[in-house]
C-alpha cells in the first residue's frame, strides 16, 4: 500500500527526519512510538503534505504512486487520510457542510443530501455521538476529548484506505478511548492499512498492531512484530530502549 | 401613472416624446449636469405636486454650497457631464454585445436564468415578473399594505410621503443626501398597517422599475406600531450599470412596537461610485435590524444607521464587505441612543483580497439622558493576501454614564493549517479557502434568505478562484 524509503524532512533549516524507511501492505496495521521530539507526528504530517515542512530526501510511493509529487487534497481523494493530533478550528463552519464537501470532493456526481445526512447520522450514532453534532461548528470550542472523536467520526464517513492516526489518545479518557479504539477497529480491514502514532502504549492493546517502530531522533531504530515492543517501552521506558540501540551499534 | 407599468425608453434623439404630457406646450430635452432647470424638468415631467419641487430646489442649493466630503474614499468623477435625469437616446442603446465578458461568464457560473440576464446587464427593458407579483399585489392590498415604486407612492399617498418624506434624513445632512433629494427618481415606498405581519419579505425586485438601474433611488419605508416587515434590496449577482454615480437614499420610521428588517445585497460593476445614506428612527419597543452586503463597486461609502429614539428600542446592523483589486468599500454603522433602555449591537465582517481595500468605519453615539443604554460593536477583518489593507475607524460618543458600550476588533489571514486541514480532508485549495470565508461571514449569511447566502457563497468561491497561489 504505501512504501516509505529514507525519507528526509525539515522545518526551515531544522533536520526532523533523518532517513526513515517503512513499509506498510494492505490490511496492515503499525503502531509507530517515540519520545517527543522523535519525529513520529512529524512523519504522519509529512505523508499527508503538511506544507510547514519541506521534504529534503528519501520518496514515498502510495499504490504505486509518487505521493511526493501530489498536493495535499490529491493524496487526500486518493484515500490518504490523517487523524490531526491538534485538530485546527474552522469557525462558521458546520461539520454537516463540511463532511458532505468531503465526501463530494471524491466522487465524480453529488451524493443526494438525504443520502449523506442518513449515512452521517448511522456514524453518529456509532460513535455515541449526539444527532446534533453534525450542526457545531467545525472543532469550535471542542474539548480534546471531542476533538479526537470528531477525527474519528470525519475517518469513518470517508473510508480511506491509508489511515493514519496522530496521536489521537492523548487527552482521551477511558471511556472514549475505548469508543474512538472501537471505531478503528470496525474500520479494519483487508484493503485499508492503519498507521498509528503514539506516545504510549495503552492505545495499542485496544487496536492490536501487527508490528510496531520506535523513532529516535528522527529515525526508525527498532521495529518488532506484534505489540511486545510496546509493552517494553511501557515497563521501562524510552531510555531502555536508547541503550539497547547504543549497545546493538558498538 | 401606474406603478408597475412599463415605460417606454424615450425614443427620439435628444427629445423625449415619449413622454408627452396632452396639455404640454413644453418639449423635454436630455441634458448633462445639474441645475435648476433640470430639477424643475424632471418634476414636472412626473407631475409633482409643488411642495415636492420645492424640496428639490432646496436640496439642490444646500447640494451646490456644501463642500465634498474630506473623508471616506477618492471620489473621481466629472460631476458635470453626469445626466441626471434623461439620458439621450444613443446612451440608451446598449446591446448584449457590449456587455464585459466577466459578467457574462459570472451569469453563466451562477446559473442565472436566461431572461434575467439582460435586467441584470441594464440591457433589457423590462423582466416580466407580473405573475408572481400579481398574487402577492392581492394579498398585500387586503391586508392594506402599500407597496409601489416612490413616483407612485407619492402620487397615490400624497399625504403620508409628505408627513415623512426627509424627516429621517434631511437634505442637509451631508452632500449626497442634498443630490438625492434633489433628483431623486425610482425606490419603494412601503406602508404596512398597524399590527399586520408580513411573512414573504418585500423584495424590490417585484417592483417592475420604470427607470433602469436605479441612480438615484429614494425608498421610504412606514410600519406601524407592532406590525413586521423584511424589505429586500438589490441582489447578488453582478448588475451592470453604465451610470458612474449611484447615490440612494433609505429612510424608515419603525413605530412603537414595529420591528423592520432590510436586507442588501450590492453587487454593482467595478465602474460605480456607490454613496448612500439609509438610516432608521425606532420609536418605543421597536427593532430595525438592517443586513448589508457589499461585494461590488468602485466605491460604497455607507453606514446604515439607526435612531433609537424612543425606550426600549432596539437596533442591529449585519454588515459583510469584500474588496478585491481596484475595490474600496468603506462601510460600516451608526447607532444613536437617545432614549433610555435602547440597545444596539453592530457586527462587521470584512474581506480584502489583493489590493482590494475593506474599511470599517462606524459610530456609537449615546446621548445624556439614554439612561442604561448598551451597545456592542464587533468588527472582524480578514486579510486574503500580502497586500490586503483594513483600515477600522470607530467613533465613540458617550454622554451617559450609566451606559454600557463595548468595542472588539479582530484582524486574522486564512491561515496555513486552517485550509491544510479542508485540503486534508480532500478539498481542492481554492474550494479549502472559499470555505474559511464562508466560515468568517456566516454569522450574517445565516440572517439572509436562503437563496442569498446561497448566492452569496457561490460568488465567493467564484472570487478565490484564481486568488491563491
Amino acid at each position: 500500500m504505501i512504501e516509505i524509503t529514507d525519507l528526509k524532512a525539515s522545518v526551515e533549516q531544522t533536520p526532523i527526519l533523518k532517513g526513515i524507511s517503512l513499509r506498510l501492505g494492505p490490511g496492515e496495521v503499525h503502531g509507530i512510538m517515540g519520545p517527543n521530539g522523535s519525529g513520529k507526528s512529524t512523519l504522519a504530517r509529512v505523508l499527508a503534505g503538511d506544507p510547514t515542512y519541506r521534504v529534503t530526501g528519501g520518496s514515498v510511493l502510495f499504490h504505486s504512486t509518487d505521493l511526493l509529487e501530489l498536493d495535499a487534497d490529491e493524496r487526500a481523494r486518493r484515500g490518504l487520510f490523517l487523524a490531526f493530533q491538534y485538530p485546527i478550528e474552522v469557525p462558521g463552519v458546520t461539520i454537516g457542510n463540511f463532511l458532505r464537501a468531503a465526501v463530494n470532493a471524491r466522487r465524480d456526481e453529488d451524493l443526494p443530501a438525504m443520502e449523506f445526512y442518513g449515512m452521517l447520522q448511522e456514524r453518529l450514532k456509532e460513535l455515541g455521538l449526539d444527532e446534533s453534532w453534525g450542526n457545531r461548528y467545525l472543532n469550535e470550542g471542542f474539548s480534546g476529548g471531542e476533538k479526537k472523536r470528531n477525527e474519528i467520526l470525519q475517518m469513518m464517513v470517508l473510508q480511506p484506505e491509508l489511515c493514519i492516526l496522530d496521536e489521537t489518545d492523548s487527552g482521551l479518557d477511558v471511556d472514549a478511548l475505548r469508543v474512538v479504539s472501537e471505531g478503528v477497529n470496525q474500520m479494519r480491514s483487508p484493503e485499508r492499512s492503519i498507521l498509528i502514532v503514539t506516545h504510549y502504549e495503552r492505545l495499542l492493546e485496544y487496536i492490536a498492531p501487527d508490528r510496531c517502530h520506535v523513532m529516535l531522533d528522527g529515525r526508525i531504530v527498532l521495529s518488532q512484530d506484534g505489540v511486545e515492543l510496546a509493552r517494553d517501552i511501557d515497563e521501562r521506558g524510552y531510555d531502555f530502549i536508547r541503550e539497547q540501540v547504543a549497545a546493538q551499534a558498538s | 401613472m401606474s406603478s408597475n407599468a412599463v415605460t417606454q425608453q424615450p425614443e427620439v434623439g435628444a427629445y423625449a416624446a415619449g413622454w408627452h404630457d396632452p396639455d404640454a406646450k413644453y418639449s423635454f430635452r436630455a441634458e448633462p449636469g445639474l441645475s435648476e432647470s433640470v430639477v424643475r424638468q424632471m418634476s414636472e415631467m412626473k407631475g409633482e405636486p409643488s411642495w415636492m419641487l420645492e424640496f428639490r430646489l432646496r436640496s439642490l442649493k444646500h447640494y451646490q454650497t456644501r463642500p465634498m466630503p474630506t473623508w471616506g474614499g477618492h471620489i473621481d468623477l466629472d460631476f458635470d457631464s453626469i445626466y441626471y435625469y434623461l439620458k439621450p437616446e444613443a446612451d440608451n442603446a446598449r446591446s448584449w454585445d457590449d456587455v464585459p465578458d466577466a459578467i457574462k461568464e459570472t451569469f453563466e457560473r451562477l446559473g442565472i436564468p436566461e431572461a434575467e440576464r439582460t435586467v441584470l446587464a441594464g440591457v433589457g427593458a423590462q423582466y416580466d415578473s407580473e405573475t408572481v407579483y400579481h398574487n402577492l399585489r392581492e394579498e398585500w392590498q387586503q391586508q392594506g399594505v402599500v407597496f409601489l415604486d416612490m413616483d407612485g407612492g407619492l402620487a397615490e399617498h400624497e399625504g403620508l410621503v409628505r408627513e415623512h418624506f426627509g424627516s429621517v434624513i434631511a437634505p442637509e445632512d451631508n452632500k449626497f443626501a442634498a443630490l438625492n433629494s434633489a433628483v431623486w427618481s425610482g425606490g419603494s415606498f412601503v406602508y404596512v398597517p398597524r399590527g399586520v405581519q408580513l411573512e414573504i419579505p418585500l423584495q424590490a425586485y417585484f417592483r417592475i422599475n420604470a427607470d433602469k438601474a436605479g441612480q438615484f433611488e429614494r425608498t421610504l419605508i412606514i410600519v406601524e406600531d407592532g406590525a413586521f416587515v423584511h424589505y429586500i434590496e438589490g441582489c447578488t449577482a453582478p448588475t451592470y450599470s453604465s451610470e458612474a454615480l449611484h447615490s440612494a437614499v433609505v429612510e424608515i420610521i419603525a413605530k412603537p412596537g414595529a420591528r423592520v428588517r432590510y436586507s442588501t445585497v450590492q453587487n454593482w460593476s467595478a465602474n460605480v461610485y456607490n454613496l448612500v445614506t439609509k438610516r432608521a428612527v425606532a420609536m418605543e419597543g421597536a427593532t430595525v435590524e438592517w443586513l448589508d452586503g457589499n461585494i461590488g463597486s468602485k466605491l460604497t461609502m455607507k453606514y446604515p444607521a439607526v435612531v433609537l429614539a424612543g425606550e426600549g428600542a432596539t437596533g442591529e446592523v449585519l454588515s459583510v464587505a469584500y474588496a478585491k483589486d481596484g475595490q474600496h468599500q468603506d462601510t460600516g454603522a451608526k447607532m444613536i441612543h437617545v432614549a433610555p433602555g435602547t440597545s444596539s449591537r453592530i457586527i462587521s465582517k470584512s474581506i480584502s483580497k489583493g489590493l482590494g481595500r475593506s474599511s470599517y468605519r462606524g459610530l456609537v453615539r449615546v446621548h445624556s439622558g439614554a439612561r442604561g443604554a448598551r451597545s456592542n460593536v464587533e468588527c472582524d477583518a480578514l486579510l486574503l493576501d500580502e497586500h490586503s489593507r483594513t483600515d477600522t475607524y470607530p467613533y465613540i460618543e458617550i454622554d451617559e454614564d450609566s451606559a454600557s458600550v463595548g468595542h472588539e476588533a479582530r484582524v486574522s489571514r486564512v491561515s496555513e493549517q486552517q485550509v491544510f486541514y479542508l485540503m486534508q480532508r480532500g478539498l481542492p485549495e481554492e474550494e479549502a479557502v472559499a470555505m474559511v470565508v464562508s466560515g468568517f461571514i456566516e454569522p450574517i449569511t445565516k440572517e439572509l434568505p436562503l437563496e442569498y447566502a446561497v448566492e452569496l457563497n457561490r460568488l465567493i468561491e467564484l472570487e478565490m478562484e484564481g486568488s491563491v497561489g
